[in-house]
């Protein structure tokens, strides 16, 4: 972490940027947050551990329009999503430096308080340096221990890999952390019945409160204005009632992203009810390769993507309709 | 006061529904919300904070208000009708009381708003201490008391048993409905519960937020707070989503809009966030141009506007239930100590 905040320094001091996102200490070991630093002084509050889940590659839409360049902390998985951002001309390349940075998995402070743990005063071991394995809690009800893996988000058990898509320059080594089939999930769903798959994603969305959280921090929702918060149409819909959320918003969404979704996790990160909402996206992932080859959005940025991308050898519909 | 053994809850909740609808924390795909009871539902006394405040019960997120029809050349309105049911909110907790006497100042205030003054009328709250409280939590900065929950009925867990205080006329009658389960709770039981509340009082001086100061926050500070340059450096790594809006016992604002199908067009109501571009939009724009100015806006209700028309009271009750789901970490707490540390001046 010192390592990055040096470089922060020197960069803003030689105006190689005019400031740096990253993320901020917050004032519990876990709640830090996104943040933009423009000083030295101000890098003392420079913080780059376990609990820096959150992607900064959509902050860098609003920071494209700003002067001058900004230095952008990445993890690989979320080079993807800068990539993909290229790809849609909703970031501006030349105002970003990249600095892929190391990553050993992030930790989903839900995980950890759904094992009991309370209370929590300190938590030793999500230090980016640290090689620990477990997690040391101390918390007002006693000292709690939990294996950094138990505390990981779902999506670094399925990680896409270490290395950086997109950067100027990489600091810190980045960990292993796979260890789940990225796609088991979304078979297992396949295997149901229609009426059981249909109780699971009900009984999943039902619990969605309509923040719009998933859609506020997906990369690949990048629209100026949201057709469901445009009063113009029908579709504008605040209301919490499960037959919207249960059957239009969700997987409108996921339509809107398919093909661009690189799969990055953070719908599934922000959610406050705890929706598994990539599962979606996933599917569409999953169906893309089977039909089209495989494809990662965000691996480049200059590809043709799947789906907007028409050949002779393109998948029939009819394959959709035999396959059911 | 009375006691229940914990193994004999599900009878006192059995017991409860034969005369009351019953909403209790229910465990759903994961997570514990409030909701309606039945023998199936998972009731989760266990986890501390819903994701959701007990606010629905009161003041649901979506609800009708009436229906337009046309047949012919007829129109007919047919109002909603107004809650007549009796209910019994069960395992809020001293926070979420609090938070009703936010919205009471609010809603039953001239005008009067009559789905929620229903509401308020045939509900009876069985809130219960909180037997350990989280990290999270800063209830005490706003002069609630985790221990003692202002309710119609408390209800403090010691070991394997739940100890039962009525403490209003709507208590007494539910007490009443369900007393062949209870038992008297002699000498020794109302040691135990002061013993309970000592704990939690323990645990509560040792919270991270518990010394927070509001000094400063008052209804007169409204130009010096507005005018602060610290808005601009705090907002920045808000999403605009609205969970910390809709998780919050005391958010009140909401829009109302209509749903048409052909002949008949529902007039509805559901909550609104101070967060999304379109809130409080008017035929000439919105008066909130930017996030920095929506941000603002949602703890300048909570800390200057509320308290300026409700005497000094503020509408936050320090539940923490932003602190804990804001997806990118900010809540009123950063807020507030942010302008400690920067005397709102820079």
């Amino acid at each position: 972490m010192q390592e990055l905040i040096n470089r922060a320094k020197e960069l803003l001091a030689d105006g190689t940027v005019a400031r740096v996102l990253g993320w901020k200490a917050g004032d519990l070991p876990y709640n830090l947050e996104p943040a933009y630093f423009e000083s030295a002084e101000e890098l003392d509050d420079f913080v780059y551990n376990g609990f820096c889940g959150a992607n900064l590659s959509k902050y860098m839409i609003e920071a494209s329009k700003l002067e001058g360049k900004t230095m952008v902390c990445l993890k690989p998985c979320d080079t993807y999503s800068f990539n993909q951002l290229i790809k849609e001309h909703r970031v501006d390349r030349e105002k970003a430096y990249i600095v892929g940075v190391g990553c050993k998995g992030k930790l989903d402070i839900e995980k950890i308080k759904k094992q009991g743990i309370k209370g929590i005063e300190s938590i030793k071991g999500a230090e980016i340096t640290d090689d620990a394995e477990t997690l040391t809690i101390q918390t007002l009800y006693g000292e709690k221990t939990c294996a950094y893996a138990d505390a990981m988000l779902e999506r670094c058990h399925v990680c896409k890999g270490k290395e950086h898509m997109i950067f100027d320059e990489q600091i810190g080594e980045s960990k292993e952390t796979k260890d789940a089939e990225r796609f088991a999930e979304v078979e297992r769903i396949e295997a149901m019945s229609p009426e059981k798959k249909f109780a699971y994603f009900q009984s999943e969305l039902s619990k969605c409160i309509r923040c719009n959280a998933c859609r506020n921090a997906c990369p690949a929702c990048s629209c100026r204005k949201c057709v469901f918060d445009s009063n113009k149409f029908d579709s504008s819909q605040k209301a919490n009632v499960d037959s919207f959320e249960e059957k239009m918003f969700h997987i409108i969404r996921a339509f809107h992203v398919a093909g661009r979704c690189t799969d990055c996790g953070e719908c599934s990160r922000v959610c406050p009810q705890g929706i598994p909402l990539h599962l979606f996206n996933r599917k569409f992932i999953k169906d893309i390769d089977e039909l089209y080859g495989e494809y990662q959005a965000g691996a480049d940025t200059d590809s043709k993507a799947p789906l907007t991308n028409y050949t002779f050898e393109d998948a029939e519909p009819s394959i959709v309709g035999k396959r059911g | 006061m009375y006691k229940i053994a914990k193994e004999n809850l599900s009878a006192l909740f059995q017991k409860i529904a034969e005369s009351f609808e019953l909403y209790l924390p229910v465990k759903t795909a994961g997570q514990t919300n409030f909701a309606a009871w039945n023998a199936d539902a998972e009731a989760d006394l266990d986890t501390l904070k819903t994701v959701k405040s007990a606010k629905d019960a009161f003041f649901p997120q979506s609800e009708g208000l009436y229906t337009v029809k046309k047949e012919g050349k007829k129109m007919s309105v047919e109002p909603e009708s107004l809650k007549e049911q009796d209910f019994v909110v069960f395992g809020m907790k001293a926070c979420d009381v609090k938070g009703l006497e936010v919205l009471d100042n609010v809603f039953l205030a001239d005008p009067v708003d009559t789905f929620y003054a229903a509401r308020r009328d045939h509900g009876t709250i069985v809130a219960m201490a909180c037997h350990e409280p989280e990290e999270t939590c800063f209830c005490k900065v706003f002069g609630v008391d985790a221990a003692a929950p202002a309710s119609d009925v408390a209800v403090w867990t010691v070991g394997e048993d739940l100890y039962w205080k009525a403490q209003s006329e709507k208590g007494e009658a539910l007490t009443e409905r369900v007393k062949e389960l209870l038992a008297d709770a002699d000498a020794s039981g109302e040691a135990e519960v002061e013993a309970e509340k000592e704990a939690i009082h323990k645990i509560v001086e040792k919270l991270p937020y518990m010394n927070l100061s509001l000094e400063g926050w008052n209804g007169d500070a409204l130009s010096e707070k507005f005018d602060s340059p610290v808005w601009e450096e705090l907002y920045k790594p808000c999403l605009a989503c609205g969970t910390c809006t809709f998780v919050c016992p005391t958010c009140q604002c909401y829009d109302i809009k209509d749903y048409t199908a052909g002949t008949t067009v529902s007039r509805y109501r559901c909550w609104d966030s101070c967060m999304y571009s379109d809130f409080t939009m008017m035929a000439h724009g919105n008066n909130r141009t930017s996030q920095m100015q929506r941000f603002r806006q949602r703890f300048m209700h909570k800390l200057v506007y509320y308290p300026a028309n409700n005497d000094g009271m503020y509408s936050c009750v320090g539940c923490g239930r932003c602190v804990e789901k804001c997806p990118q970490a900010l809540n009123i707490v950063k807020v507030i100590k942010a302008f400690q540390n920067q005397g709102g001046e820079k």
